[in-house]
C-alpha cells in the first residue's frame, strides 16, 4: 500500500500488467506457477524417494531378519541307556553329573539310526556317529540336562525336541544349498538327502524359535543355539542406569539452567557446552568411560552398570536440551499467574511450570533412551562386546555388575562371525531392537498426545 | 467521544495506600520509568492511562516487584505499601505479592480445576485449616468475582474451558482470594468483548469497597468509567494525575490534553 507506483503501469513493464483481461494469464504469473509447480515436484520426489528408502530398509530387514525366528527340530525318542548313564546304577547324582555329553552323544546317534530304521528310510551312513551332523552340537548338553533334571527316568526312552544343526537348518530355510556344501566339511548331500526324507516323515520341521528370543549367545559353531535374551537383560539394565540416572540429573540442571541460573557469561557458556555435547561422537563418550570408569574408578569390565553410565553421559545431553525446550514452552502467563498470587519461583516451578512440561520432558527422555538403547560405539570399548553372556544374571545385583553383553553389541557380534547362520541372526536381532525402539517411540508419541491438550 | 459517560463520584479524602518517590526504571540501558511521584489511595480505583511503551505496565509492574523477575530491570527510588519500603532488602517479594495481587493483561487461569484455580493462592499462604475452610474461601472468591452462578455446578471443570470473559474473571477471583491488600490490573479487559468487559468493570468498581485497585488500561472510557484518579504517562514521565473527572474534562498539561482528545497516542 505504501508504494501506489507498483500498481500502476511502468514504462517497460510487461505487457500482460498494463490492463489485459483476468482471464489470460500473463507471462509473469505463469513462470511463478510454473516454478511454484517444480518445486513442488521436488518436493514430492524428496518425500517418495525417503519413502522407498524406508520401505527397501524395512523389507530388507524382513526378509532376512524372519528366517531367525524360525528353527528346525528333530522330534526324537532318545533311550537313556542306564549302562552308560549310570555305570553303578544306584542314581546317584554325582555319578550321574559323572557322563559327560560325550557319553551321551553315542545314545542320540543310535536313536537316530534306529528311528530312521523304523521309519524305513535308507541311509548310506554306516557309523551311527556319522548321523551327528544332522544334530546341533547342543543336543547331547540338551539330554544330559533332562537327565540331571530328573534322574528316575534312566532306563526309559524319552521323546526330545532336539535342534537341527545350522546347516540342516539352513537347508530347510534355503540358506543352505547342494551347491554351497560342495566344499563344506560339516555336512555332506547325503545328509541333506536323510533330512528331506526326514521332513517327509514328520521327524524334522520348522517351528517358532523362542530360544531366539529368550536364550543367550552361543559358541561361534553353534548358531543354531543363540539368542538375544541375555543381551536383552544387558539393555535393560543399562537402560535402567541411565533412567535412574539421567531424568534426575538432565531434569534438575534444566530446570536450574531455564529458570532459576542468571544470564550471564558463564551460563552461556555452560548453554553453548551443552549444545556441544549432544554432538560429540559416541566413542569419545566411550573412551571416557574406559579412563574414568574402569581405569580410574576401577569399575568391572563390560558390566551394564558401566555401560549405562556411559551412556548416560551421551544421554544427558538430549535430555536437557529436549527438558529446557519444554520448559520454554510453557507460557510465560502461567509462571506470571503463580508469581502473582504470591507463589514463590520454586513453587511457580513445580506446581505448575513441571507438569505442564511433562509430556515435552517424557518425550525426550524415552527419544534419549531410546538413542542409548541403539548405541553401539562407547560398549565397544568398555568391553560389553564379543562372547560374553552364556547365563543369566543370578539377581539385580549381579545383574548389573556382571559382564554382559546389549542389543546392538551382540548384533555387531553375530554379524562379524563366519557362519551365514550368525548372519541371519543379526538380522533377527535387528527385528528386536526396531521392534524396542518403535515401542518406545510409540510411547513418547501417545504421552505427548495424551498430555498436549492442556492449555 | 460521545458515548464516554463520567461518573461523578464522592472522592472524599483517604488514606494513602502506596507511595513512590522518584522511581526510576531501567531495562539495561532503556530508562523506561523517570522520575515517578505519586501516592495511590486505599479503596479507590486508580487508572494509569498513556500510549503504549509509556512506562505505564512497568510501573505497575514495580508495584509488586514483578519486574524482579526480568533480569535486566533495574529499579530506584522509594516505593512504600503503608509506610514500608518494598524494595528494602529484607522484604521478601513472595510476601509482599501475597499482599498486592495482580490480574493480567491475557486471561491465565492454572490449566487446573475452578476449584484448584482458587484455592491455589489461599492453599500455598496457609489461609484453610481444612477443606471446609478452603471451600469457603472458593465460594467468598468467586461469588467476589461475580462468577459464582455461572460456575457453581461445575467447579471441577478446568478454567481453560472457560471463556475469555469468565477467565479473567476466575483470574480476579484468583487474586482476591489470597485477601491481598492491593489490586494490579494490567490491561484486564484488552483480551475481552464488550458485554465480558463491562462486568469486569462492574466488578472492579465493587472491589474498590476493600481493595486499592490499580488498572492499567489503553481504554480512556474506561478509565473515565471505572477509575476515581487517573494518572497519564507519557514517555515514562508521569505527566498528570489527578481526580478522573479533572484530568478528562480539564487536563492542566497540553500532553494530556492531546492524548484524551486523540492526537497522540
Amino acid at each position: 500500500m505504501t508504494d501506489l507506483s507498483a500498481n500502476q503501469p511502468r514504462r517497460g513493464a510487461p505487457a500482460g500488467r498494463t490492463g489485459g483481461s483476468l482471464y489470460a494469464t500473463d507471462a509473469r504469473t505463469r513462470r511463478r506457477n510454473a516454478a511454484e509447480k517444480r518445486f513442488r515436484l521436488y518436493g514430492m520426489v524428496a518425500v517418495a524417494i525417503g519413502v522407498a528408502f524406508v520401505i527397501a530398509l524395512l523389507s530388507v530387514i524382513l526378509l532376512n531378519g524372519t528366517g531367525a525366528f524360525q528353527q528346525s527340530f528333530v522330534t526324537a525318542p532318545v533311550y537313556l541307556d542306564p549302562a552308560k548313564l549310570d555305570k553303578k546304577g544306584a542314581r546317584d547324582i554325582e555319578d550321574i553329573k559323572k557322563v559327560s555329553t560325550f557319553g551321551y552323544s553315542p545314545l542320540i546317534d543310535e536313536a537316530l539310526q534306529t528311528m530312521l530304521a523304523e521309519r524305513g528310510i535308507d541311509s548310506t551312513f554306516e557309523k551311527p556317529k556319522e548321523y551327528r551332523a544332522l544334530l546341533s552340537a547342543s543336543a547331547a548338553a540338551q539330554v544330559r540336562d533332562y537327565v540331571i533334571a530328573n534322574p528316575g527316568r534312566i532306563g526309559e526312552t524319552v521323546e526330545f525336541r532336539l535342534l537341527a544343526s545350522s546347516r540342516v537348518d539352513g537347508y530347510l530355510k534355503g540358506r543352505v544349498t547342494r551347491d554351497s556344501i560342495a566344499r563344506d566339511k560339516n555336512i555332506s548331500a547325503a545328509h541333506l538327502d536323510l533330512a528331506d526324507a526326514m521332513v517327509a516323515a514328520g521327524m524334522l520341521r520348522k517351528g517358532f524359535n523362542w530360544a531366539f528370543i529368550t536364550g543367550a549367545d552361543a559358541s561361534e559353531s553353534r548358531p543354531e543355539q543363540a539368542g538375544m535374551g541375555v543381551s536383552m537383560l544387558g539393555s535393560l539394565f543399562m537402560m535402567l542406569v541411565v533412567l535412574g540416572l539421567s531424568l534426575p540429573i538432565g531434569v534438575a540442571a534444566s530446570i536450574y539452567l531455564e529458570e532459576f541460573a542468571p544470564k550471564n557469561r558463564f551460563t552461556d557458556l555452560i548453554e553453548v557446552n551443552i549444545s556441544n555435547l549432544a554432538a560429540v561422537p559416541s566413542i569419545v563418550f566411550g573412551i571416557l568411560g574406559l579412563a574414568v570408569f574402569i581405569q580410574f574408578a576401577h569399575l568391572p569390565q563390560s558390566a551394564p552398570l558401566v555401560g549405562g553410565l556411559v551412556l548416560t553421559l551421551m544421554t544427558l545431553p538430549t535430555i536437557i536440551i529436549s527438558t529446557r525446550a519444554a520448559l520454554k514452552a510453557v507460557p510465560p502467563s502461567i509462571r506470571d499467574a503463580a508469581l502473582g498470587v504470591g507463589a514463590s519461583k520454586m513453587q511457580s516451578v513445580f506446581h505448575h511450570v513441571l507438569p505442564l512440561a511433562m509430556p515435552g520432558i517424557l518425550t525426550g527422555t524415552i527419544i534419549g533412551l531410546a538413542q542409548a538403547l541403539g548405541e553401539t560405539a562407547p560398549l565397544l570399548l568398555i568391553g560389553m562386546v564379543g562372547y560374553i553372556a552364556s547365563n543369566y544374571p543370578q539377581g539385580i545385583g549381579s545383574g548389573f555388575l556382571d559382564p554382559n553383553s546389549a542389543m546392538p553389541a551382540q548384533i555387531y557380534e553375530w554379524a562379524k562371525r563366519a557362519d551365514p547362520a550368525y548372519y541371519e541372526r543379526a538380522w533377527g536381532g535387528i527385528i528386536i531392537l526396531l521392534l524396542f525402539l518403535m515401542t518406545m517411540n510409540i510411547i513418547a508419541i501417545l504421552l505427548r498426545r495424551r498430555f498436549e491438550r492442556r492449555w | 467521544m460521545n458515548d464516554m459517560r463520567i461518573l461523578e463520584r464522592s472522592v472524599g479524602i483517604k488514606e494513602v495506600k502506596i507511595s513512590a518517590r522518584g522511581c526510576q526504571v531501567y531495562y539495561g540501558d532503556n530508562h523506561a520509568i523517570k522520575d515517578v511521584d505519586i501516592d495511590i489511595e486505599d479503596k479507590t480505583v486508580t487508572a494509569f492511562i498513556g500510549p503504549s511503551g509509556c512506562g505505564k505496565s512497568t510501573f505497575l509492574r514495580c508495584l509488586n516487584r514483578m519486574n524482579d523477575t526480568i533480569d535486566i530491570a533495574r529499579v530506584e527510588g522509594t516505593i512504600l505499601l503503608d509506610g514500608e519500603d518494598i524494595y528494602d532488602p529484607k522484604v521478601d517479594p513472595v510476601q509482599l505479592r501475597a499482599k498486592v495481587g495482580m490480574v493480567f493483561q491475557k486471561p491465565n487461569p492454572f490449566p487446573k480445576s475452578i476449584y484448584d484455580n482458587i484455592a491455589y493462592g489461599p492453599r500455598i499462604h496457609g489461609l484453610a485449616r481444612n477443606k471446609a475452610d478452603l471451600d469457603e474461601i472458593v465460594e467468598k472468591s468467586l461469588r467476589r468475582g461475580a462468577i459464582w452462578d455461572e460456575v457453581k455446578d461445575r467447579l471441577d471443570a478446568p478454567g481453560t474451558g472457560l471463556s475469555g470473559g469468565q477467565q479473567q474473571r476466575l483470574c480476579i477471583a484468583r487474586a482476591i482470594a489470597t485477601e491481598p491488600e492491593v489490586l494490579l490490573m494490567d490491561e484486564p479487559c484488552s483480551a475481552l468483548d464488550p458485554i465480558a468487559t463491562a462486568q469486569v468493570e462492574e466488578l472492579i468498581d465493587e472491589l474498590r469497597e476493600s481493595y486499592s485497585v490499580v488498572i492499567v488500561t489503553h481504554s480512556m472510557q474506561q478509565a473515565a468509567r471505572v477509575s476515581q484518579k487517573t494518572a497519564f504517562f507519557h514517555l515514562g514521565h508521569l505527566v498528570e494525575y489527578g481526580e478522573t473527572g479533572h484530568i478528562f474534562t480539564n487536563p492542566s498539561d497540553p500532553r494530556t490534553e492531546s492524548y484524551i482528545t486523540g492526537r497522540i497516542g
